[in-house]
């Protein structure tokens, strides 16, 4: 996905994790996720550098589609698409 | 051929109780801050993971779970003497690089607060709440002199032996020692 597209995305769930390092935002990606239902988008804001890795892995290995990421100034927003 | 099968379904069976599973299993032999902090920051990670999450605690490791409010009934001398040189709790475990007499650990302290990190506290806290099973020596605890009164309110604080910690170990797909 373009960084166009994603920017255009009205997420279902937005998880805001900025105030915690690793592992807090994958913990918080995990419990969020939970909350919403097969095919809705959920975008979880991270400042950690390592969650950019670790959320496409988590998703990955969930099967949830990881769409990408947006950086802002000093944070991340991360997508992914619930399976 | 009715024995045949009886003999494969006893062979299924034996391959199904060592069947590796999404899990992880921690030996957490340490009993300083740094490496208690890896050991909790990747045991709660797991569970992020939706790895299944067995910690087997002994030796030095053993002093973060002591309850600094609690007192422990009738101790033998030496256990008691023990007891007082080790650390108790969280509170008062040293760094394993760089303490220099507790500055380099207030530092650390502070920097994992500006950096939001959690504390060891709220690490073990965390863990409880995601059912992260703590399994504790009990040859240790006898050999450090605690008691189990004198241990941390856990939800699922198990003892006992190594045969637990290889049974859970021989199911997991990650297995470490720190």
């Amino acid at each position: 996905m373009s960084q166009e597209e994603l920017t255009a995305i009205q997420a279902d769930k937005v998880v805001d994790a900025r105030g915690t390092a690793c592992p807090g935002p994958l913990l918080a990606a995990k419990k969020a996720i939970a909350e919403i239902t097969s095919g809705q988008v959920m975008e979880v804001l991270s400042a950690d550098e390592g969650t950019k890795k670790d959320i496409p892995k988590w998703a990955t290995k969930k099967g949830h589609e990881y769409m990408g990421t947006v950086e802002e100034s000093g944070f991340f927003k991360i997508y992914l698409r619930k399976a | 051929m009715e024995e045949k099968i009886l003999e494969l379904e006893r062979r299924i069976k034996q391959l199904e109780a060592t069947k590796k599973k999404d899990q992880l299993s921690m030996v957490i032999f340490s009993g300083e801050l740094d490496k208690l902090l890896a050991a909790m920051i990747i045991a709660t990670g797991a569970t992020a993971m939706d790895m299944e999450v067995k910690l087997f605690f002994t030796f030095w490791g053993l002093s973060a779970l002591r309850d600094k409010k609690k007192r422990a009934q009738k101790k033998e001398l030496t256990s008691k003497m023990f007891g007082a040189m080790l650390p108790k709790g969280t509170s008062e475990v040293k760094l394993s690089k760089m303490n220099m007499g507790g500055a380099g650990l207030a530092m650390l302290k502070s920097l994992m607060k500006k950096k939001n990190v959690a504390s060891l506290d709220d690490l073990l806290k965390t863990a409880g709440e995601l059912g992260v099973e703590i399994n504790i020596c009990e040859m240790s605890m006898g050999l450090m002199g605690f008691s189990k009164d004198e241990m941390i309110d856990y939800p699922g604080l198990n003892y006992c032996g190594v045969g637990t910690y290889l049974a859970d170990a021989e199911e997991s797909t990650v297995q470490l020692f720190i």
